[in-house]
Formats: structure tokens, C-alpha cells, sequence
């Protein structure tokens, strides 16, 4: 891989040369919250953001997005627009760049999502290394570094950035600003072994996830699940800012006095009362303890079987927007401690 | 490969989409039984007509413009190919707005979708059907398979109960079946109020006692309500059915049908890419399966 480095008073000016590549996103302040926004002034960017409210995979799975337009004698015609958009998203964390690779494995396969597949191609990544803070847990996660996934990677070494090139387009990024980037040397190198394991000493939660599917699967009928069930408002929240949330609802809707119409999809939690039931009226998972012990099964669990890992990246962002503090480091902790399970 | 004015044209929404449905003609409207009409539906397209191809046990999404789209099992065999036949009951909006169309109506259809039964793991077998209700529509691709190509398989035997005669679905079909020397067709039915019933009366159960079954060299397909699973599975287990040889349909929520809306999972599997068929080994190791 290559690996250069940005000055960082050059900063600015990469960043007005690399929107000839597209529109740039960065977060910005929002009521003292960051969201990933479309920057219309270079310095409303926040690189050193804590976490936006809503993870990047909105540019990639948007919250509503129309699919097909259908009229009488034509079916269904495919929705294409806005899929070419050209974005560069600049300043997203490792653990989100890790979950859209995640969201890269479900939306491929043996039948790929064309429209996933189309915003992904035309997003460009820009990567920016963080500091942990009481709520991220990546590291546990095995999220707190990516080694693909972004066009550039820039790690903050102090006077510099050190810029990890991943694609031909960010090494056309990195091409078009002339020699705004530098070879890196030794010393450069030492600098970020020293800020990795800065990094990793800041880190505040640690979660223990090898044999954790095996603890669930014990854990199966855990009095913890009737607990959470109790505790849990259904409100779906955690899977709305859940970087690796990609359930989906589909509707058609008619357009007033015509046989025209739409049809769109939009987020959709497992927490919702309907996400399980069926036409007949029977649902799989009726009760609200079913459907919360659902999500963490099928992220530590049920994820762990189908592709190899968690579909966890221990962005913390649940644990922040759980209106009743459900919180996915305690549950965990609860589940693998030896108390719970001899007062059984 | 793409010739090279489609390649100027290529977008992978537009011509690889795995969420388009093609629009497909209902060619008739058969009500086997109130609220339960069988769909016979052909593609406009020729060349879809022509090649759709199906395994027993698969299912598609079906479009009701307007309505939204939901995934039904595929009632006919691909031994018949050319049109496809959909049992649908009336139970929701979707259905109330198919129920609404009529003759050469036009619905969109993708797929086909789902594992199907493994036939070619069944070939040489036994083969025993149990349904009841409306169990009997994924089940019916199957016999129909199976009769289609008889020499592939040992004895045949179809076990099949619904709650009075007038609820039964495929009747006339089934009972042409009856006096057939290459199927054991077996038909029960709860109650028979109407005193008109030749066949069975009793529960789905009680027809083991007219069934020569082996298990060591029988595939068992079951389909049906909550109930028929229960009692039937049971049953087949007393009998020694190793698990792996009891093949369960199962129904799901499903807005994509292709492994991604997240609706139809259990547990680490989809219903409608690892499913809708599975086994019974399978179910004991998948939380809420039945």
C-alpha cells in the first residue's frame, strides 16, 4: 500500500483540489451533535468529531429511497436517480469505514443490490483516525483499524497526516494536488507506532467476543432477555444509528386519482412490533423480550455463523441513543458474568 | 455477454436488478375453495415464459400494483412449465387487492427464490407427503413433480386433511388420485357435516394407520399450520425418522426475497435464501422456527 503524508497546514488546500471528484461531505456541528453533511464552506468540517448521530450508511442505504415507478402498460421502471451523484465523504472513522464493509458482503452475493452497489462506486471515502472515548468499544470489536474500504486513510502523526492510499482514485486524489504530499520516513513511521499505541491505551471498554456466539446460544433462555424486554420501548433508535442495521420495509404507494405509483423502501428495526408477522397473523416474534434478545442474536451470533465476525463495529452509537440506557457492553458483560448464571 | 450498443446503455439498476418484477397475465382465476382461488399466471414476456424453470418447494414475489408485493409458494410443477400456478389465500392487503383483479390482469412476478426440495437427495426414495390446509399449496409442486417423473421414485405416499370436504383445495385433482395403483393417496377430513365424504374422516394423524411407511428409505415433506406440525412431527419421530430426512416448508414475513430486508431471518439463517424447505434437524437448532 502506498503511504505518504500531508503537512497539515496543506490540509485546505487538498481538500478544495479534491472536490473536483465529487461533492464533499464532511461532519459539522448540528445542536452540539455531528451529522455528515454536504460542506458548503471548508471550515465548517469537524475532523476531530467524537460520532456522528447517524452512521455514513445513509449515502449508501438511504433512510427512504424510491426503487421503482410504476404505471398501467409500462410495470415496474427502475428508479436511477441521484444513484450516479458523485460524493466524497471526508472524515469518516475506521469503525464506520469497517461497517460499510460489512454492508459490502449482505448487499452482494448471489444477488447483488444494484442500488447499493451504485452509490458505493460513486462515494469516495476519506478516512481519519480518532481518539477512543468512554463509549467506543472498536477495538474489542477488531474495528478500530481497516485495512480496505477507503479511497485514503489519514492518520493525525502530530505536524502531519499520514495518508494511506487504498484506490486508484485516491491515488488520483492524491496525484491532482500536484506534490502536496510527501514520502514518509523512519522517523514518520515511529510516529504512528507511538500514536497507535496511544490509541490503544485510551481505550476505556473492552468486550471479550471469542466464544460469545457459544455463550448466547447457553444464554438462550437468560431471565436477562425478559429484563431487557421489560426495559426496551421498542422505539428502534439503536437500529436507525447502527452503522450495520440493514433491515428494510418495502411499500407501494398510488399516486391520488391514478393507477400510477411507487414503490419505495425504508429503514426498518427488528424491534418493531410487525417486523416478524405474517399475513395470518401469526408473529415469530411477538413478545418485545423476543424481538431485543433477536437483535443482539443475530448481531453477535447470528452474523458470526453467516460471515465470520459481529456485526458490531462498537461505534457506541447505540449506547447513546438508547432512550431507557440499554446498553450493549453491559448486556454482554451481564451475559458472560458467573453470577447470572447460578441464581438460575 | 453485451452488445455494444447495450453496453452504452448498461446500468446495473436498469439491467441487473434483482428487485424488477416482469410483468406477467392472469390466464384464469380458479376458486378451489372460498377465499382460497388458484392464480394461473403467464409471463408477457415469451422468452420468460419459455425458460422460467422452478424446483417443488420454491417460491416467488408477487406484485400487486399498487399493493405492495409479497412472496407466495409455487403451487404447479416445473414438469409443466409455461404458466404458474399460485394458491393464494385471502388474508391481507396484498391478497385483497390480487382478489380484486381479474382475468388477464396484469401482476409482476420475480424470482424464482428459495432452496426447493432436495430432489435430487429424494430421488430413489420413498417419498411421503403430509399437509393440511393450505399446507397442500408448496406440496403440490412437489406431487406433481413426483408423479411427473414416478420412475425417479419408490412408493409415493400423499397424506393430506383439511376441516370439511368444501375446504378442501385441489379436491377434484386429489380425488382422481385416489384410485390410482402408483400413489397412495390418502384424504381425511375433520368433520363431514354434509354426509357426502367418501374418504377418510378423522384427523391428519389418524391416516398413519392406512400408510405402509419405512423410515430408513423415506423422505417425509410436511406443510401446514402450527397444529399439523406438532402432531405430525411427533408422529414421524416415534416412527424413527432420522431429522434429516423431515422436510418442513415454512412460512416468513419477506419484503426482498433475496437475502437482504432482514424480515424473513432465523436466527443465522434466511428463510429465503437458506429456506423455505427445512430440515427438522434444522428447525431443533434455529430459535422461534415453528
Amino acid at each position: 500500500m502506498k503511504i505518504l503524508k500531508l503537512p497539515k497546514e496543506k490540509l485546505d488546500l487538498f481538500a478544495s483540489v479534491v472536490q473536483q471528484f465529487g461533492e464533499l461531505h464532511a461532519p459539522v456541528e448540528q445542536d452540539g451533535k455531528y451529522v455528515f453533511k454536504r460542506l458548503t464552506r471548508w471550515p465548517d468540517a469537524r475532523l476531530e468529531y467524537d460520532r456522528t448521530i447517524l452512521p455514513p450508511k445513509k449515502y449508501f442505504l438511504p433512510p427512504r429511497e424510491t426503487l421503482f415507478r410504476y404505471r398501467p402498460g409500462e410495470g415496474f421502471v427502475p428508479h436511477i436517480e441521484g444513484l450516479d451523484q458523485r460524493i466524497i465523504l471526508f472524515g469518516v472513522h475506521a469503525c464506520d469505514v469497517y461497517a460499510i464493509n460489512i454492508l459490502d458482503r449482505v448487499f452482494a452475493g448471489k444477488y447483488k443490490d444494484p442500488y447499493y452497489q451504485a452509490r458505493r462506486k460513486n462515494i469516495a471515502i476519506i478516512g481519519i483516525d480518532c481518539t477512543p472515548d468512554k463509549q467506543c468499544f472498536c477495538r474489542s470489536m477488531r474495528a478500530d483499524f481497516v485495512d480496505h474500504g477507503f479511497d485514503l486513510f489519514f492518520y493525525d502523526t502530530g505536524d502531519y497526516y499520514q495518508a494511506l492510499v487504498g484506490t486508484a482514485l485516491g491515488d488520483d486524489m492524491v496525484l491532482a494536488t500536484g506534490s502536496l504530499f510527501e514520502p514518509v520516513d523512519t522517523a514518520n513511521i515511529d510516529d504512528y507506532k507511538q500514536r497507535s499505541r496511544n490509541k490503544r491505551r485510551a481505550f476505556q471498554l473492552d468486550v471479550e467476543i471469542r466464544d460469545l456466539p457459544e455463550i448466547f446460544e447457553m444464554e438462550y433462555e437468560s431471565e436477562l432477555w425478559d429484563e431487557l424486554g421489560r426495559q426496551c420501548l421498542s422505539c428502534g433508535s439503536c437500529s436507525m444509528v447502527c452503522p450495520t442495521c440493514y433491515c428494510y420495509d418495502v411499500t407501494d404507494d398510488v399516486e391520488l386519482g391514478t393507477r400510477a405509483g411507487k414503490r419505495t423502501r425504508s429503514w426498518d428495526s427488528c424491534l418493531f412490533a410487525n417486523h416478524a408477522l405474517v399475513a395470518s397473523g401469526e408473529n415469530f416474534r411477538g413478545p418485545r423480550a423476543s424481538r431485543i434478545k433477536f437483535r443482539f442474536y443475530h448481531k453477535q451470533r447470528g452474523f458470526v455463523a453467516e460471515y465470520g465476525r459481529p456485526s458490531c463495529v462498537g461505534c457506541g452509537r447505540c449506547i447513546s441513543a438508547c432512550p431507557v440506557h440499554i446498553d450493549v457492553v453491559q448486556v454482554i458483560e451481564r451475559l458472560r458474568s458467573v453470577e447470572d448464571v447460578a441464581r438460575r | 455477454m453485451l452488445l455494444a450498443d447495450e453496453v452504452a446503455t448498461y446500468h446495473p439498476v436498469l439491467n441487473d436488478n434483482p428487485y424488477q418484477p416482469h410483468m406477467a397475465r392472469i390466464v384464469r382465476i380458479y376458486k378451489m375453495v372460498e377465499n382460497n382461488h388458484l392464480f394461473t399466471l403467464r409471463f408477457m414476456e415469451d422468452h420468460l415464459a419459455h425458460t422460467f424453470r422452478h424446483h417443488p418447494g420454491q417460491f416467488i414475489m408477487l406484485s400487486v400494483p399498487g399493493a405492495g408485493e409479497m412472496p407466495i409458494s409455487i403451487s404447479s410443477s416445473p414438469s409443466r412449465p409455461e404458466v404458474l400456478e399460485l394458491c393464494v389465500r385471502r388474508v391481507g392487503r396484498v391478497t385483497d387487492a390480487l382478489y380484486r383483479m381479474r382475468t388477464n390482469d396484469v401482476v409482476g412476478v420475480r424470482g424464482p427464490y428459495g432452496n426447493g426440495y432436495p430432489m435430487q437427495e429424494i430421488m430413489g426414495n420413498d417419498l411421503l407427503l403430509a399437509a393440511g390446509g393450505l399446507g397442500m399449496a408448496p406440496l403440490r409442486s412437489l406431487l406433481w413433480y413426483a408423479l411427473d417423473h414416478r420412475d425417479k421414485f419408490n412408493n409415493i405416499t400423499l397424506m393430506y386433511g383439511a376441516k370439511r370436504p368444501e375446504d378442501m383445495l385441489f379436491r377434484e385433482e386429489l380425488l382422481a388420485l385416489v384410485d390410482r395403483t402408483d400413489i397412495n393417496c390418502l384424504l381425511t377430513v375433520d368433520a363431514d357435516p354434509s354426509q357426502t365424504w367418501r374418504n377418510h374422516v378423522g384427523l391428519l394423524p389418524t391416516l398413519f394407520d392406512h400408510a405402509k411407511i419405512d423410515p430408513a428409505r423415506t423422505f417425509a415433506a410436511v406443510c401446514g399450520p402450527p397444529v399439523v406440525y406438532r402432531f405430525i412431527l411427533q408422529r414421524l419421530l416415534d416412527l424413527g425418522f432420522p431429522k434429516n430426512r423431515i422436510l418442513m416448508s415454512l412460512e416468513r414475513r419477506m419484503k426482498c426475497g433475496v437475502g437482504k430486508c432482514g424480515h424473513c431471518s432465523i436466527g443465522y439463517k434466511y428463510t429465503c435464501l437458506q429456506g423455505p424447505i427445512f430440515t427438522y434437524w434444522d428447525a431443533l437448532n434455529l430459535p422461534e422456527m415453528i
